[in-house]
């Protein structure tokens, strides 16, 4: 954490100048801290390699090679009674290391305890798919895939999920745009009218302030609306709100207030 | 029986009304505007509403049809995604002529708060639009009064024009 600073004199240094402030990292502690993690993760490095492993909130983290995901996962579930896949995804290193991390979160509902299984792939590499151990690895495999472009072998139904079948891009890597790449920007465009319609139909307005005061051949003020497309720049009349012609409607009597009666008696 | 019978010679004569063919075709057209069930997001349920019997659309004429081809107008209630954008495009052009458009709310007008990759910004792109009706989201009360903006829009054209379709080019 920081030390802190008292902040009551803001006026005085109205800049925000912490350039290099670091998050902070949430604690880690040795696993023989927990009987049971301790036991667990000694078995585990019975049969595989374990690059790193702590305890993190209760929770321990174990980090090993990429390959043995499937292997590791097998194990938890089957031996050490981690019945289940609470949780997994991937996440964006690529611009500090050029590395997806993938993370299982698991389960223990006998041992009450949770667990973290952590590897670290390359961008172009793949991960053994776990949806025979976990069925809610489905799913998630296929969001890991349409979101960041992780593939992953032997999943029986490896498409997008959320985004469009032809879409191009990765939404939930660190450089795709949030408004879109020109793909996106045009995506609705080129597949129902096609290519040759951008120009007529022109780009996205993607200013959310922007507010044509005389633009009548889209919007309308309320009490001042007047023909479509008449130029309002010297004014527009008022036209009084009503819901009905002022004439009248063709074959409807028009509601009269002086003629109505106001009914007291509810027993009438 | 004789009191269930016309009296020709009381209230001004016959009972005829002498008017133009637009005005009666707009009348009826004006006043059973059946309108798609088409809640994309959280307007949709201001469009239920709307349509329930607090505030009761059926006094209007306005059925909510589960089919295009009932449905003559289109209310684009909610959010609309670039993967859906086809769809509403091809429900579009399944409606019968004449059809008409109103878009609900910010999210359909302009894309709304949802400044992504992933949204239209504003329906107009995909489809053409009458009544721009904004809100986030919009009362039921605003819809009625869109609707009944709408048939005084309908009530105004001419029902004989040569049925030329709509299009957004």
């Amino acid at each position: 954490m920081r030390a802190y600073t008292p902040k009551d004199n803001v006026q005085k240094k109205p800049y925000y100048t912490d350039r290099y402030w670091v998050a902070p990292q949430v604690a880690k502690s040795d696993v023989s801290e927990d009987a049971v993690f301790a036991s667990d993760l000694e078995l585990i490095k019975t049969k595989f390699e374990v690059l790193d492993a702590f305890i993190q909130v209760g929770q321990m983290v174990v980090i090993i090679n990429a390959v043995d995901n499937f292997g590791v996962i097998e194990f938890l579930k089957n031996e050490l009674e981690y019945n289940q896949l609470s949780e997994m995804s991937a996440i964006d290193w690529l611009a500090q290391e050029g590395k997806f991390e993938i993370f299982y979160q698991m389960l223990s509902m006998s041992k009450r305890k949770r667990l973290r299984v952590k590897c670290k792939i390359a961008e172009k590499e793949s991960i053994q798919s776990i949806e025979k151990l976990f069925r809610s690895a489905d799913w998630s495999e296929r969001e890991m895939y349409d979101m960041f472009g992780v593939v992953i072998n032997n999943h029986p139904f490896m498409k997008r999920i959320l985004m469009p079948e032809d879409w191009e891009g990765f939404p939930l890597r660190k450089t795709y745009p949030l408004q879109g790449d020109e793909f996106a920007q045009w995506y609705e465009v080129d597949k129902i009218f096609g290519k040759e319609a951008r120009e007529i139909i022109g780009p996205e307005n993607r200013d959310p302030a922007r507010v044509d005061r005389y633009d009548t051949t889209r919007f309308a003020r309320l009490g001042h609306e007047v023909p479509h497309g008449a130029d309002i720049s010297q004014g527009e009349p008022e036209t009084p709100l009503c819901y009905q012609e002022n004439e009248g409607v063709f074959l409807i009597e028009k509601f009269d207030a002086e003629k109505s009666v106001v009914i007291s008696d509810r027993d009438r | 029986m004789a009191q269930h019978q016309v009296n020709y010679l009381k209230d001004g004569g016959l009972p005829v009304a002498l008017t133009t063919i637009d005005k009666v075709v707009n009348w009826g057209r004006s006043n059973s505007l059946w309108a798609l069930t088409y809640g994309l997001a959280c307007c949709g349920i201001e469009m239920m509403a709307s349509g329930a019997s607090r505030y009761d659309f059926d006094r209007f004429g306005t059925i909510f049809r589960a089919s295009p081809r009932q449905a003559e107008l289109m209310v684009v209630a909610g959010t609309l995604t670039k993967k859906h954008a086809e769809f509403i495009r091809r429900l579009y052009d399944q409606m019968t002529e004449p059809k008409w458009v109103i878009s609900m709310g910010s999210c359909a007008n302009t894309g709304g708060m949802f400044n992504t990759y992933a949204t239209v910004q504003g329906v107009d792109r995909v489809i053409p639009v009458d009544l721009y009706l904004p809100g986030c989201a919009p009362r039921p009360e605003t819809l009625q009064y869109a609707v009944l903006l709408l048939q005084q829009k309908i009530r105004r054209e001419s029902a004989s024009r040569a049925q030329k379709p709509k299009r957004l080019m």
